[in-house]
């Protein structure tokens, strides 16, 4: 009876990853991916652009001041997305990694290698905005408290993966590395989510909760939507666009590199 | 066992190892992590007096005043965290956010006496982020005063914000046109 259980459940996995596996590399075949991805792109891109324009003109220009705050509180249409987008583009590679580890899925190689700058990117503005609120607000550009000191270790580790997965000659091993590192990584993500919970901090707690209403008046809240959402989109669509690139130009090395061969091969008969 | 299924298995096993071990870090170093003490916290275990901290409360309504020695602002006020209070005297210039009410950190040192001699003051807004009418409506009927603690919860006044604003746009188009 014992060892039939242990096969079963050894069938399950065995199923699972092969069936999830299938699913994965369906899509990695690049040209089904290449033609997807031109499908999409105009359907991330536009919605972005008009989604962020309506949200940030709205943010900037038409929603109220905060009671305290005053204005300085428009920061928070920048800075709020940019910090979402800081931890969401890190669980990006974090998923990437498993995929690369577990199935060794060519796509999301590729995928770790292009959302790494455009995360590290949004993480520096993150930092940058809320620094700018911080001075006229709490009177300091900077504390190491626990959030802010979290989010500086994400930047960092966006940093880390930027270089690691660019070191080695051979992309391969830096694709492995890289992906350890952005497994590794992504234990600073619910530290950041929950030190405002956790310890004692200088930065608030979130306004928005998935279990409680928020703590923001609803015409705050409409434009933080939008430009949250603009964000994401535009975020996507970046990413989407890079890794188009980057398969193109790694269809092209191939192309390239068979008629060099095809080119080469011929002189190699005619010279003995 | 596949190889793919051995490697998930162990990303899994490693993925777990590692969350607690940080896990384990982090409630040890607990309280280091923590950015300021509670005045119950210093008063219960007054720190050594040359010991740089940070002291975290809510000014306590009525308390602040200030002076002006040799041509610099001084400001002496009450920190509370509901069950003790602690007396902070501070030479400089207060950040805006500043209030009776307000949440703040001090950074400085204990006297003997039990006084807190801070060098720096910075404010801790919360959560609540509220337009300006709508607090002062609050304040004006009486709902909520920012002296004696939190805003009330938003659903009690987001329904007055929508209708603030169809008032004004209401007067505003006569106007605008």
């Amino acid at each position: 009876m014992p060892p039939r259980t242990d096969g079963s459940t050894l069938n399950v996995t065995q199923s699972l990853t092969a069936r999830t596996g299938n699913l994965f590399h369906r899509y990695a075949n690049p040209g089904r991916f290449l033609r997807m991805g031109a499908r999409l792109q105009p359907w991330l891109t536009w919605p972005a652009l008009v989604l962020s324009i309506i949200g940030i003109t709205w943010g900037l220009f038409f929603s109220p001041a905060d009671w305290q705050q005053g204005d300085s509180v428009r920061i928070m249409y920048v800075h709020v997305p940019t910090a979402w987008l800081a931890s969401s583009g890190y669980m990006g590679i974090a998923i990437c990694s498993v995929l690369s580890l577990v199935w060794r899925h060519p796509l999301a190689d590729l995928a770790a290698v292009e959302i790494g700058p455009v995360g590290a990117a949004i993480t520096a503005v993150c930092l940058a905005t809320g620094s700018l609120w911080g001075k006229p607000m709490w009177g300091t550009w900077w504390v190491w408290d626990a959030r802010l000191t979290s989010v500086l270790v994400l930047f960092f580790l966006y940093l880390g993966h930027i270089a690691l997965i660019r070191a080695f000659d051979e992309p391969q091993r830096g694709y492995r590395a890289a992906a350890i590192l952005g497994l590794a990584g992504a234990i600073d993500l619910p530290i950041i989510k929950f030190s405002v919970q956790w310890w004692n901090t200088l930065h608030q707690p979130d306004s928005i909760t998935v279990t409680g209403a928020p703590t923001m008046s609803t015409s705050m809240l409409w434009p933080l939507g939008l430009t949250t959402l603009g964000f994401t989109l535009g975020f996507g669509a970046i990413v989407l666009a890079r890794l188009r690139a980057a398969v193109m130009e790694s269809r092209m090395r191939t192309i390239l590199a068979a008629n060099r061969g095809r080119q080469s091969a011929p002189q190699h008969n005619s010279t003995p | 066992m596949t190889r793919k299924s051995r490697r998930l298995w162990l990303v899994v096993a490693c993925m777990i190892g590692l969350g607690s071990a940080a896990a384990l870090t982090l409630s040890a170093f607990s309280s280091n992590i923590v950015f300021f003490m509670a005045p119950s916290q210093v008063q219960a275990k007054p720190p050594p007096a040359d010991r740089t901290i940070r002291l975290g409360g809510m000014v306590v309504a009525g308390s602040v005043r200030r002076e002006t020695v040799k041509d610099s602002p001084v400001a002496i006020f009450d920190v509370t965290d509901g069950q003790a209070a602690v007396t902070v005297r501070y030479e400089g210039i207060l950040p805006d956010l500043f209030r009776e009410g307000q949440s703040v950190v001090a950074v400085g040192t204990v006297n003997r006496d039990g006084t807190f001699r801070a060098s720096e003051v910075l404010a801790k807004h919360d959560e609540t982020y509220m337009p300006k009418e709508v607090a002062e409506e609050l304040r004006r009927s009486g709902k909520w005063d920012p002296r004696f603690g939190k805003a009330p919860d938003a659903a009690s006044w987001n329904t007055m914000t929508a209708s603030d604003a169809a008032k004004k746009t209401a007067t505003q188009t006569p106007d605008g046109n």
